[in-house]
């Protein structure tokens, strides 16, 4: 937290030869890339490029047929869900996948399960531990309610939120994870301007302020090229190009898979 | 071995009969994706109005014409009354509301007709057929084999009905996705209640060849229970599973039900199909002819 | 007294994390605890407290299980009635043959038992969802039911399994009057409702209602999705458990496995879908009006008697009653899921929060 002292560090993930199917469905062939400590990595494409299974394969929701994922200098075949959230991965989804049934707070602090030790004994009398680590995650929650600024909603039930204020719940609980990298499926898809704007904001400044190093989907090219610092373009489960925003929006093979090549 | 091959062949033959419910649960699934536990009271509820019916004086043809009337009525008002205000809801809301519906049913037929056992008599006799016992030593049913032959048709019709007419590819993408399938215009409601009123025969087919074979009796609603293990090794979407199903448990039990049975005590049957169908369930989650989901995040 | 949260300003987490965090409803549990323990006990008839009270309390219990499995973890479960058995006759066995047993631990031990059966049972639910895993739970139901009957060694070979609960002495004192074994069940169901509402609000809580909701997303922010079905599974049953225990020995006294059939299992699957599913309170109200229904019913039916019989001379048959209550049941089920699938409890929070508002709505 060294406000403004962003350097872009070491590859803390490495992607190699990735491959991935369903059935006889190809969603991605061969893929290789990294990812460095602190940088904001984008990855774009056209729908159906393999945007999502890419993140799916990250965090373990998918199991690659081939490649190795290396994380913090671990190589292993695939990931599990709940190895990748304890080495601290954490992420957020394309259709939003909050807890319908919780209310705001309690959504945000399912984010630090990680951290409560109390057993279930404990908690069942709410004393001690329980009471303590209770207590002590509720502070730190409230920091990242105040950081995304969601104060007013806190009691809130998710499911009666607008659509805007779900992503940004859906990012604090990502962010109470304290996760090391942090993995947005399309945080901004479906938001107006104004809603956009706010998510570049946090985005950037959970960047700056936490360190967090972030890979993003997105499909409003403005924000990709202005907030990334490498980006990663795949077409039909295929990387056609990678490299800063201003060598990817000048890759021949980049411009054809988003305009199309006359034939 | 020929005692094997009685057991077996007595099984497959009881299996079919489980089939023939399962199927009722299958044909509304399909069409409207609702588990219906209910289909074990529509079985008992068809047989009772048959029997009551014909205990009033009714000619078999009447009292048969008259309880289709009455299932099929039952089955429209259920769409009205229940389905139509649940569209959309979770798929187990619809299943906990089928069970609100079980206890209804059970407790208005009984409100009718009353509730001590009667008997039924289709005319077919529960005798072994002499011509198999002459030539191969094994006792196979005459009733049995009838009823194995009535859900064999039953089968044959309603895979034709829903692979070849329009209704039956209506029903396919219903299920699917209610939304979806009303917004092309397909009327979901007169779907619903097609397929409730063939649940409805379904039933009634089941609960004059149960009630023959085991009385008219409260009993008649477990047949539900019957065939829920059989839906699960089948699929519960899939007709041929619920046949294939419905053999495969039909014969497990009655084989574990001799050989096995009286090594505990007995009385396995109430459980032993249960037990297969979990233990094939670990193995293959999505049954037999089932389609595998592939969550998408 | 007006029901305001107004002026009511929280200066520590602690303070707002508060079991009750809105001083009318402390003073309103203080008032129930106070009736339900003191002024209950000074004015009730024996037929108050062991025909309806006791089983009240005992299937509130059994709901607040099943709550647990179904509502919070979002596990459907049909076999509760056989976890209520294992308990029941687990509880008969310690006491039977471990010399010097307090009945107490006793049932805590039955608790155990019925907690290990249920995970046994819960396992399927780690591969199988929704009603595939409800057809499983039956499983447990019909083996449970047929074990109990088939090893008489449960039973102590009595004939056809039926058990009689041995008497119960806590601290020197026998718990053998209606008054006194209805303390002992509020004590234990009190104090089983306060553990499970702290576990509802603690870490675990969120982690079966993380389950319920999204199970990709939960086993992506690093719920162990095995391990949290399973303590559902465990710690639902261990309340199904204990209940059952004192289903025997509270209330009934006598019972044969074949009391623990299928349909109490949906008895008591009705009770959480009237009373609320996924909340604690409404294990409660759907116990109550379980409980009192069939006794509302048998007064109406009582008076339609003797409608029918001034007037026509003629009575009813006798089965009405059982009929009216399965129809009754069935159509409230159905009523409930259509109209208001959160039950009771939320027609009561609706009404708070009206309450808060009031006189001024806007």
């Amino acid at each position: 937290m060294s406000g403004g002292g962003r350097r872009i560090g070491e590859v803390i993930l490495r992607l190699e030869g990735i491959s991935l199917s369903f059935g006889g469905v190809k969603a991605l062939s061969d893929i290789s890339f990294d990812v460095r400590e602190h940088e904001i990595r984008a990855i774009i494409g056209p729908n159906g490029a393999g945007k999502s299974s890419m993140l799916n394969v990250i965090n373990g929701v998918y199991r690659p047929q081939q490649g190795t994922i290396t994380f913090h200098g671990e190589t292993r075949r695939d990931m599990v869900p709940h190895q990748a959230a304890m080495q601290g991965i954490a992420r957020t989804f394309q259709n939003i996948a909050l807890f319908k049934g919780m209310s705001v707070l309690d959504n945000i602090m399912t984010g630090r399960n990680l951290r409560m030790k109390a057993t279930i004994l404990e908690q069942a009398i709410h004393f001690g531990r329980a009471r303590r680590e209770e207590l002590a995650n509720r502070a730190k929650v409230e920091e990242i309610i105040d950081f995304l600024e969601i104060q007013h909603i806190r009691r809130t039930p998710v499911g009666r939120l607008p659509y805007g204020l779900m992503k940004r719940v859906e990012l604090a609980r990502a962010l109470a994870a304290e996760p090391t990298l942090l993995l947005l499926d399309e945080p901004m898809a479906g938001m107006n301007v104004e809603e956009k704007q706010d998510m570049c904001r946090f985005v950037l400044d959970v960047n700056e302020q936490y360190g967090t190093t972030i890979v993003l989907i997105e499909h409003d090219m403005g924000v990709v090229m202005d907030i990334s610092d490498r980006v990663v373009v795949l077409d039909y489960g295929r990387k056609i190009g990678d490299g800063t925003p201003d060598v990817v929006r000048a890759n021949q093979a980049v411009i054809d898979a988003y305009l199309g090549v006359a034939h | 071995m020929t005692f094997f091959f009685e057991v077996l062949i007595g099984g497959l033959l009881s299996g079919v009969m489980y089939s023939l419910v399962a199927l009722g649960f299958v044909l509304i699934y399909k069409a409207s994706g609702v588990f219906n536990f209910a289909q074990g009271a529509l079985v008992f509820m068809a047989a009772l109005t048959f029997v009551g019916l014909t205990e009033m004086g009714l000619g078999f043809a009447m009292a048969l014409a008259v309880t289709l009337v009455v299932m099929i009525a039952g089955a429209l008002l259920t769409e009205r009354l229940v389905l139509r205000k649940l569209v959309n809801q979770p798929q187990i809301t619809l299943f906990m509301a089928t069970i609100g519906l079980t206890f209804f049913i059970e407790g208005l037929t009984q409100l009718v007709w009353g509730s001590q056992p009667r008997g039924l008599d289709l005319g077919i006799p529960d005798q072994p057929i002499e011509w198999v016992l002459d030539r191969a030593g094994i006792v196979v049913s005459q009733f049995e084999l009838f009823a194995a032959g009535v859900a064999a048709v039953m089968v044959a019709a309603l895979a034709l009905f829903f692979q070849k007419t329009r209704i039956g590819r209506g029903l396919r993408a219903v299920a699917d996705d209610h939304q979806a399938a009303q917004s092309i215009g397909i009327p979901l409601h007169l779907i619903w209640a097609y397929v409730w009123a063939a649940a409805g025969f379904v039933a009634l087919v089941a609960g004059l060849l149960w009630g023959a074979r085991n009385g008219v009796q409260f009993a008649l609603t477990f047949t539900a229970l019957k065939a829920l293990p059989v839906l699960i090794l089948g699929g519960f979407e899939s007709v041929p599973g619920a046949i294939i199903g419905g053999l495969i448990i039909g014969a497990v039990e009655k084989l574990a039900e001799v050989y096995v049975g009286p090594m505990v005590g007995g009385g396995i049957e109430g459980w032993v199909a249960y037990v297969i169908a979990l233990l094939f369930l670990l193995v293959r989650p999505e049954g037999l002819f089932g389609e595998k989901h592939i969550d998408r995040v | 007294m007006l029901y305001r949260e107004a002026g009511q300003f929280k200066t520590s987490y602690a303070t707002d994390q508060q079991i009750f965090p809105i001083r009318q409803d402390r003073v309103a549990v203080v008032a129930l605890a106070a009736l339900a323990f003191v002024v209950v006990p000074l004015i009730a008839t024996q037929y108050w407290l062991s025909a309806i009270l006791i089983p009240f309390l005992i299937f509130a219990l059994a709901a607040l299980g099943l709550n647990i499995l179904t509502g919070y973890a979002g596990q459907l479960s049909l076999g509760t009635a056989a976890f209520m058995a294992v308990g029941a006759f687990a509880a008969y066995n310690f006491v039977l043959r471990v010399p010097g047993m307090p009945v107490l631990l006793a049932f805590v031990l039955a608790g155990g038992c019925a907690a290990l059966v249920g995970v046994l049972f819960g396992l399927p639910s780690l591969r199988i969802k929704g009603f595939y895993l409800a057809v499983a739970t039956l499983a447990a139901q019909f083996f449970v039911v047929w074990a109990l009957v088939k090893f008489p060694w449960f039973s102590n070979y009595s004939s056809s399994g039926v058990i009689t609960a041995q008497k119960m002495t806590i601290l020197g004192i026998d718990i053998d009057t209606p008054l006194r074994k209805y303390m002992l069940t509020l004590t234990i169901v009190t104090l089983l409702a306060l553990a499970a509402k702290n576990m509802v609000r603690s870490s675990i809580g969120r982690a079966w209602m993380a389950v319920r909701d999204m199970d990709v997303a939960a086993e992506v922010i690093g719920f162990p999705l095995m391990r949290t079905k399973l303590t559902a599974f465990a710690v639902s049953s261990f309340y199904c458990g204990v209940a059952g225990a004192l289903y025997a020995y509270a209330y009934l006294g006598t019972v044969e496995p074949e009391a623990f059939t299928l349909d109490l299992s949906f008895r008591i699957l009705f009770m959480i879908i009237i009373g609320g599913i996924g909340s604690i309170l409404g294990s409660f109200l759907g116990a109550g009006f379980i409980v009192l229904l069939p006794i509302f019913l048998n007064i109406v039916v009582h008076w339609l008697n003797g409608v029918a019989q001034s007037l026509f001379s003629a009575s009813l048959p006798a089965s009405i009653t059982s009929n009216l209550e399965l129809m009754v049941f069935g159509g409230l089920i159905i009523f409930f899921l259509i109209v208001e699938p959160h039950g009771l409890a939320r027609l009561w929070q609706i009404g708070k929060e009206k309450l808060r508002l009031w006189p001024f709505p806007h």
